[in-house]
């Protein structure tokens, strides 16, 4: 790996991180989680931090001045994640406690109001349960049919395939921009390009992606887009939804409640204009904020950089797992992320990530909720994930320990 | 720490389980699932005038699963159910860390008390003897 080359200096990135720095009652981790979640610079603990300490007040309601400035950095927070996005106003985006709320938001909203029996919806075989099971549940609630767009051997989506599946009934299709376990990157400006041909909307879950490319909403010309602030190096319980201007004034809303409203009265309520109308109560305003610092921190090191140097990991990721004996790698190999599901030998993806874990390397061994996609592969396998600050040493010690767990259950060599 | 976990015996019970099949009927069946790893471990038990007269286990898993299985299904063949309720106390207790005192009448499922160190392989080693408790309370 031709270091010089790469954009990014992963070790100055760790000094960014609290997390990567010593501490005396803790072991240094190989953080290699990060599609569960990533780990968080000092500048979005001190966002949110500073938010907490001095200028908590509830948003859009308090007499004061205080109140005032938190509605300021909130809706700054919502401008951000517009930009970020390259939405074409802050008013698209409704601020969620992440990508799940974000979804189901849309299942419940839009779908119940807008997919009638009778009428298709289409989801891949490669989604998480978060994009899976809102559409199994409005299926069977409005009498819909829930098409399945299958993956090719190699774990792809074929385009093909999708024509085959949309018709006049097809409401929307719903996919993930990469998949949580394969780490596949799907082509969603096409896949959006054929649903809409077909009159279908479509959804681009943008949970694994967002961290790790750049993501363009007026590029992919998706109707619906949404993201967790935790796996962008944000806090837990803030996510955002990204819906065309026209979809959110037309659904009803999803919660209703405080400040989602013009006037109630007896007779009749009337909802505030989106996105107020779909953040019913108290939103998560110090996580707002923190996603604020977070998106900042991706931008300060450089999406493009980011995407550069991550590729060239993932390349070297790719050729150390594969020359590794015993290991069988899950997914497409062009076209890939640093996501890599995998298995060594027989031995069970759990008692792996155990004897990683001793060796202080963080993995997920499992089904990594998405039960039909792993039934697929053939049952749980271990996921490693890279992030911006890991680097080629922790690959190695990656391969090192998996060197490792092949002796500790008798396989020579 | 580590070849506490992984000992010899454990393996050996992985590789080479004891008590694996099922029973032709009648019989009880009880299924157990461990959702986020997919680990399933499903038992059979016949329970003639209040003993467990014999028990199988089948499914899928980590070592630990289905290690813990094979033992289980050693330890409760033969036994009582007040027997059966005591050693599911004890193996639970013992993964925990939690067991004080004799461990000697365990036999080879002393060989799980290094799971206590490892505690998101709790639910691997528990599994099979929360399994059968559910399977038990069937009986009664």
């Amino acid at each position: 790996m031709k270091t010089a080359r790469l954009s990014v200096n992963a070790g100055e990135v760790r000094r960014q991180f609290p997390f990567f720095q010593p501490h005396p009652e803790m072991r240094s981790v190989i953080y290699l989680d990060n599609a569960a979640t990533t780990q968080k610079p000092y500048t979005v603990i001190e966002a949110v931090s500073n938010f907490w300490a001095h200028h908590n007040a509830t948003v859009h309601r308090g007499g004061h001045g205080v109140g005032a400035k938190a509605s300021e950095l909130y809706e700054a927070a919502r401008t951000r994640v517009a930009q970020f996005l390259n939405a074409r106003e802050p008013n698209e985006i409704v601020f969620t406690r992440g990508t799940t709320e974000a979804i189901n938001l849309v299942a419940t909203a839009w779908g119940e109001a807008f997919v009638q029996a009778g009428d298709e919806i289409i989801v891949t075989e490669l989604e998480h349960h978060a994009n899976l099971l809102p559409w199994m549940r409005l299926a069977e609630k409005q009498q819909a049919t829930l098409k399945v767009w299958r993956i090719t051997d190699d774990g792809r989506l074929n385009l093909d395939d999708l024509r085959e599946l949309l018709t006049e009934r097809t409401r929307l299709v719903a996919v993930s921009h990469i998949s949580n376990v394969l780490g596949g990157v799907n082509p969603v400006a096409e896949i959006c390009h054929l649903a809409h041909a077909a009159g279908a909307l479509c959804l681009v879950d943008a949970a694994q992606s967002i961290a790790h490319m750049r993501v363009d909403v007026q590029r992919i010309e998706c109707d619906f887009l949404m993201f967790s602030g935790h796996k962008a190096y944000g806090p837990t319980g803030i996510g955002a939804l990204y819906a065309k201007r026209e979809h959110l004034e037309a659904m009803p809303p999803y919660h209703v409640g405080g400040g989602m409203v013009q006037t109630v009265r007896w007779e009749r309520v009337r909802w505030a204009e989106p996105p107020m109308k779909f953040e019913a109560g108290t939103p998560p305003i110090g996580e707002a904020i923190g996603l604020h610092a977070a998106l900042d921190f991706i931008d300060s090191i450089g999406r493009e950089a980011i995407e550069s140097y991550e590729h060239e990991l993932t390349q070297y990721a790719l050729r150390r797992l594969q020359e590794t004996p015993g290991v069988r790698l899950y997914g497409p190999v062009p076209d890939r992320t640093g996501i890599f599901a995998f298995t060594l030998e027989d031995i069970h993806p759990h008692d792996i990530a155990t004897v990683l874990d001793t060796r202080d390397i963080a993995v997920r061994a499992g089904l990594h909720c998405a039960h039909p996609l792993s039934e697929r592969l053939g049952g749980p396998t271990v996921r490693a994930s890279l992030a911006l600050y890991n680097d080629t040493d922790h690959i190695d010690a990656l391969i090192e320990a998996l060197h490792h767990t092949r002796q500790v259950f008798g396989y020579a060599g | 720490m580590l070849d506490e976990l992984y000992q010899a015996i454990i393996l050996d019970h992985y590789r080479q389980p004891r008590g694996r099949g099922e029973l032709e009927p009648p019989k009880i069946t009880q299924e157990g699932f461990n959702p986020s790893c997919g680990d399933e471990v499903i038992i059979d038990l016949r329970v003639e005038d209040g003993r467990i007269t014999d028990v199988r286990f089948h499914g899928h898993g980590c070592s630990i699963s289905q290690a813990s299985a094979s033992m289980m299904t050693e330890a409760v063949r033969g036994k009582t159910l007040a027997e059966a309720h005591a050693l599911i106390q004890q193996a639970t207790a013992l993964v925990k860390g939690e067991l004080d005192g004799d461990f000697e009448t365990l036999g080879d499922i002393v060989a799980l008390a290094g799971v206590r160190y490892f505690p998101v392989r709790v639910k691997c080693a528990t599994l099979a003897w929360h399994t059968l408790e559910e399977a038990l309370k069937q009986v009664e």
